[in-house]
């Protein structure tokens, strides 16, 4: 058997979890070393010499936002996690993902941005209500640009 | 095809020193920047910034998709790399080629042909350029044959190497054996690439290196060359040109050299062929091509008037080359300081921080190419490099008299530099009389931190 994107992707998320930091995985070859963001980095073995180890299979990663406060008390700015082009929908000539006044959780998704083809899905991380949209559809967005305003649910 | 609006996909003095030309050109900018880098000299100059990413070189300036992208979304014509980062890294050149964007350097193959060294040897070598006696060596049992053969100092060197990184100097034959599979292991985990090869180690080389320009057409010339043996570490520290001492024969032989190597690859652009000059055999040995401009360039333009990334542009318009070999005539002396955010006080320890205040020395003869200003930070997440100081004169003597007087009016708060390295290196009999090895750094070092009395002893 071999690792595909999705299993990978569960991985993470039993990892997520788990009450364990890090977790290390080989089956048929394919070396899987997963940690989570804050944990101290283990001391690892050395690499075994001369042995190129295969890639793992590359995990399109969830864009993560940065939320940052508003100046507004009350509002947060969902800003771009990465350079690329923003699409407001997920195809052309469909619904946009969210609209002014559009409800939206952590884990709501409020675009998509293209780097290269490879399509980024960007969550909200926050909820709230979505008070003003800045982006265009199909402009270039650049990492840490602010995409919309939400009003956090109290 | 006109190119009017280049992405600069680099930050610091190399990203100034670009824009400077492009504002000469007419040429608009957008500079691709990290998020430490937005309010940086390079962003200000440029007509638009870009915040590609964090701070991390990973997640910013070495992400080729972004740079594309990028480019793309600023409808740029071009891409110019600088140095380092994704200079000479052929998915980049390869990407711009596919999504019609000009790379301003060689195509994809010739950074491939020129990134694998023994590649790299084996084109020498048909291009009729000496190579230092060696091969490649793939087990314990060829190592020990070919060195015994060579005869030992020996060097082994990472395939995927280069710029002095992947490289193991081996005593006696007999310690091969441990070296080989420390250097094979080391190779595999920096460059993920086990290949290594073997070389004869010159105890007294220099290094030398030839400037071309390359239409990509078979049309290649040189602009002389660039002696860069002042060296800690394999990092460069103070070049210049003419090399001292070298005959004029000798000089002729090691420019067509670098020509040839050019020739054979029909390579496009600005390179530098790099020599090692072995002084006891009167001989040089090819070590490498740079297929990129290199920090050192400007000692080139100093002596030749030549814009050399002006050249490039030229180049990658597609035009012929503007120069011929009668155009290029070299006058004078130039030399070069980097002055790096490392403390010479503390091992050339890096530095990062906030420069309070930042003074350079301006005048006749004197160029500082930086992206230091006052206020300006040093980031710690990439190289220490805050400016460069070149210095033009009639000949070698008054050009180091005036790179004395530059680095004495130089003055730097805020950061640890190794200007008072400089300053004593300038001072120096032996650097004063030229063409020193490249262990005359350490050398150096080491009579410095001897106490007065061993001088008595000895």
């Amino acid at each position: 058997m071999t690792l595909t994107a999705k299993d990978v992707a569960e991985i993470m998320r039993l990892l997520e979890e788990s009450s364990f930091d890090s977790l290390s995985l080989e089956i048929d070859g394919v070396k899987l070393k997963l940690q989570r963001g804050s944990a101290p980095s283990m001391p690892l073995a050395p690499d075994p010499p001369a042995v190129p180890a295969p890639e793992a299979p590359a995990v399109p990663s969830p864009a993560k936002p940065k939320i940052k406060p508003a100046a507004e008390p009350g509002l947060a700015e969902v800003v771009c996690p990465l350079l690329g082009i923003f699409y407001r929908a997920p195809k052309p000539g469909e619904q946009p993902f969210v609209e002014l006044g559009s409800k939206v959780e952590e884990d709501t998704v409020i675009g998509i941005v293209e780097v290269m083809k490879l399509m980024n899905s960007v969550r909200a991380g926050v909820k709230g209500e979505v008070v003003e949209i800045l982006c265009d559809n199909g402009a270039l967005v650049e990492y840490g640009e602010i995409l919309l305003r939400v009003r956090l649910e109290a | 095809m006109p190119i009017r609006r280049i992405l600069i996909a680099n930050r610091g003095e190399i990203a100034a020193r670009v824009i400077r030309t492009c504002k000469t050109l007419g040429i608009e900018t957008v500079l691709a920047a990290s998020e430490v880098d937005l309010d940086s000299l390079p962003a200000r100059l440029a007509d638009r910034t870009l915040c590609i990413g964090p701070a991390r070189p990973s997640d910013s300036y070495l992400k080729v998709d972004t740079i594309v992208q990028a480019a793309l979304g600023v409808k740029a014509d071009a891409i110019h790399p600088g140095y380092g980062f994704l200079s000479e890294r052929a998915a980049l050149a390869r990407l711009c080629e596919e999504e019609g964007v000009t790379f301003i350097g060689p195509t994809s193959k010739q950074i491939d042909a020129v990134g694998d060294k023994l590649r790299a040897r084996a084109e020498a070598q048909a291009a009729g350029v000496p190579i230092a006696p060696g091969g490649p060596v793939e087990t314990v049992g060829e190592a020990m044959v070919l060195g015994r053969e060579i005869g030992a100092p020996l060097l082994l060197k990472a395939v995927s190497g280069g710029g002095g990184r992947g490289m193991k100097r081996v005593e006696r034959v007999q310690d091969l054996p441990d070296a080989f599979a420390l250097a094979a292991a080391e190779a595999g985990a920096a460059f993920g690439d086990a290949r290594v090869y073997l070389e004869r180690l010159v105890a007294h080389g220099r290094h030398v290196e030839v400037q071309i320009l390359g239409d990509g057409k078979g049309g290649v010339v040189h602009l002389g060359e660039r002696d860069c043996s002042v060296q800690r570490r394999y990092q460069k520290l103070i070049e210049e040109t003419p090399a001292p001492l070298l005959s004029e024969e000798f000089r002729t032989r090691i420019h067509a050299a670098g020509v040839r190597f050019a020739e054979r690859l029909s390579y496009r652009g600005a390179g530098t062929v790099e020599f090692l000059v072995d002084l006891e055999r009167d001989a040089f040995y090819f070590l490498e091509m740079n297929a990129r401009i290199q920090v050192e360039h400007p000692v080139t333009e100093a002596v030749t008037g030549v814009d050399l990334v002006a050249e490039q542009i030229a180049i990658a318009e597609g035009r012929p080359l503007r120069l011929e070999p009668r155009d290029i005539r070299r006058q004078g002396s130039a030399i070069e300081c980097r002055i790096n955010a490392e403390d010479a006080a503390r091992d050339f320890h890096p530095s990062p921080g906030t420069v309070q205040a930042a003074v350079w020395p301006a005048g006749e003869g004197i160029r500082v190419d930086t992206h230091i200003v006052s206020g300006a930070r040093v980031p710690p997440f990439y190289d220490s490099l805050m400016a460069k100081i070149i210095v033009h004169g009639a000949d070698r003597s008054s050009a180091l008299e005036r790179l004395r007087l530059a680095i004495s009016q130089t003055h730097v708060e805020g950061v640890a530099t190794n200007l008072s390295f400089h300053a004593e290196v300038l001072a120096d009999p032996e650097f004063e009389r030229g063409g020193v090895d490249t262990s005359y750094v350490p050398r150096f070092l080491q009579r410095r931190r001897l106490p007065q009395e061993s001088y008595a002893n000895g």
